[in-house]
């Protein structure tokens, strides 16, 4: 069918075929909105991961007179929550973009325009990394002068840490987005609370081998523990424990894959019941 | 069909002139498990017609608008849009096509420049500042532009959300309940605004309303529905007189209630 000469035709819409960087940008220009928009939820951001850093920060000063384990590396305290950090908050930014939309009944606007939902799910991912970056950094750069530790001595280790645990965040963010799709906003608390179950089995602030013989297998599964296993290998013993990297890497890959899943088969359940146009607070 | 009898003739099923329907419906189903949404309608709206889905709460108007945008997915059925199959090929059509519902809102923390401006991107317009700029002057929101979404009264926010259904220039636009909760004057400006855009661009405007004036001013085709089906169709002035009735609300009553009658009279 033909455009009616009524239409102006230096504004018809771009072609719509295939993916288009400019609908991603378009997405994420509005998240950027809505954070620019409140400066209490850019403060936030900066908030818990700078709190966190001062309490391990401090607590990590004590240990150091009191404990050999600390006192062989005194930043594994403080680099374990800022990269705890980078999990918690890539999980948690991807879900709170998400339910922005969620709360302000927005979904019934945006896919009756040309935007994909892997379009979305990227500007999410792109948010999600935007989130992480102006919470933590401030934070790891503020150590130095406090407690003149830095965690950019890792060296590019730190990077393969930041990208594995980011990653993981975003696995987890799919999964939990297609579960509130799924159930609706009743879900919310998952967002908030699921990380927390994984922190124990991650390891985070202890070698796996605390943890009782039956349940290491699982804490294997994370790639979380990898990387927390990983970063003391190198801060104790000064060795980069690539067998680490890459099964984390790997696991990664597999939980993207089954994020990613969940997430496309609720949306697809969501079409079908109608809840792109209902779902709200 | 006076005395209220209901029919759905295959001769009424097309409106308006049809070589090429800009929507085109067929044994359309919708069930929620037990629940039938929609119940088997054919339709078809030819271009430039702007023509209403007519029917109480739970008729099966907004099902019907979500299944023409690809926001929900039927049980059966097909249904093609600007020549289309939107439940296969939806991506080519929604550029054409736009929408609009007082019940899906727009974030509210950003303004309404903001907001046209992100969706002005998501289309891929081109000259976007330009095309804001020109529906703010058409829409006369300039005024509050730079005002988050969500300190608009209900009159503004209806105007900005017709901006942004219009952003695309729509050959088809879906409209649900376009003045709900408007006061008679801003409803009147929103149906005027409405029939200009049309005769200015002959679009075609399918809209869900439950607003028997409205759909007597704006609309040339009217389908009315009940439980999910399409009970009778035609033009107001058709209706009216085919009920014997002075308006359309007349005829709505008439068939909801004289449905009513028959049942309760079965029942006895």
């Amino acid at each position: 069918m033909t455009r009616q000469p009524g239409f102006s035709r230096g504004f018809a819409p771009g072609s719509s075929s295939g993916f288009s960087p400019a609908r991603v940008w378009a997405m994420l220009l509005r998240y950027l909105y809505i954070l620019r928009s409140s400066w209490p939820r850019t403060l936030e951001l900066l908030y818990w991961p700078t709190l966190q850093m001062l309490i391990w920060g401090f607590m990590s000063q004590f240990f150091y007179t009191n404990s050999s384990y600390v006192a062989r590396a005194f930043g594994v305290l403080l680099a374990a929550v800022m990269l705890w950090d980078v999990l918690f908050r890539g999980q948690l930014g991807l879900s709170i973009s998400f339910l922005e939309e969620m709360w302000s009944r927005n979904l019934g606007h945006l896919f009756v325009t040309p935007l994909r939902p892997y379009e979305w799910v990227i500007s999410l991912l792109a948010m999600s990394a935007i989130r992480v970056t102006i919470g933590v950094v401030p934070a790891a750069l503020l150590a130095i002068p406090l407690y003149h530790y830095s965690i950019f001595t890792m060296g590019l280790p730190l990077i393969a840490f930041f990208a594995v645990l980011l990653a993981m965040g975003w696995a987890l963010g799919l999964a939990i987005c297609g579960m509130i799709l799924r159930n609706g906003v009743g879900a919310e608390s998952l967002a908030w609370s699921i990380i927390f179950a994984l922190a124990p089995l991650s390891c985070v602030y202890y070698p796996v081998t605390t943890l009782p013989s039956w349940l290491r297998p699982v804490a294997w599964a994370l790639p979380s523990t990898h990387v927390f296993e990983g970063m003391r290998a190198l801060m104790f013993s000064g060795v980069f424990r690539a067998d680490y990297l890459i099964g984390a890497a790997a696991l990664d890959v597999l939980y993207l894959a089954l994020g990613g899943l969940v997430f496309s088969l609720s949306f697809r359940n969501a079409r079908r019941r109608g809840a792109l146009l209902q779902m709200g607070e | 069909m006076p005395g209220g009898t209901l029919a759905d003739p295959a001769s009424m099923r097309h409106i308006g002139a049809m070589p090429e329907p800009v929507i085109a419906v067929e044994n359309l189903v919708k069930r929620y498990g037990e629940a039938v949404a929609v119940d088997g309608i054919d339709f078809a709206v030819a271009r430039g017609v702007t023509a209403a889905l007519l029917g109480g709460n739970g008729a099966g108007k907004t099902t019907t608008l979500s299944i023409l945008l690809g926001l929900l997915l039927p049980t059966a059925g097909h249904v093609h849009v600007l020549g289309e199959d939107v439940l296969r090929h939806r991506y080519r059509v929604l550029p054409r096509m736009n929408f609009s519902s007082p019940y899906v809102d727009l974030p509210h923390r950003l303004t309404v420049r903001q907001n046209l401006s992100v969706y002005a991107r998501l289309y891929r317009l081109p000259r976007r500042r330009e095309r804001i700029g020109q529906l703010a002057e058409d829409l006369q929101i300039e005024a509050f532009l730079d005002r988050p979404a969500g300190r608009l009264s209900s009159g503004q926010k209806t105007r900005v959300a017709l901006a942004k259904a219009l952003l695309n220039q729509p050959e088809l636009l879906l409209l649900d309940e376009p003045t709900a909760s408007l006061d008679p004057d801003t409803g009147d400006w929103v149906r005027s605004y409405l029939e200009a855009y049309r005769a200015r661009t002959g679009a075609t405007i399918l809209l869900a309303s439950h607003n028997m004036g409205e759909v007597e001013r704006l609309c040339s085709h009217v389908m009315m529905m009940k439980g999910g089906r399409i009970v009778d169709r035609g033009s107001p002035a058709e209706l009216i007189g085919r009920y014997g009735r002075t308006t359309l609300e007349e005829v709505f009553l008439q068939i909801v209630r004289g449905s009513r009658t028959e049942l309760a009279a079965a029942a006895q």
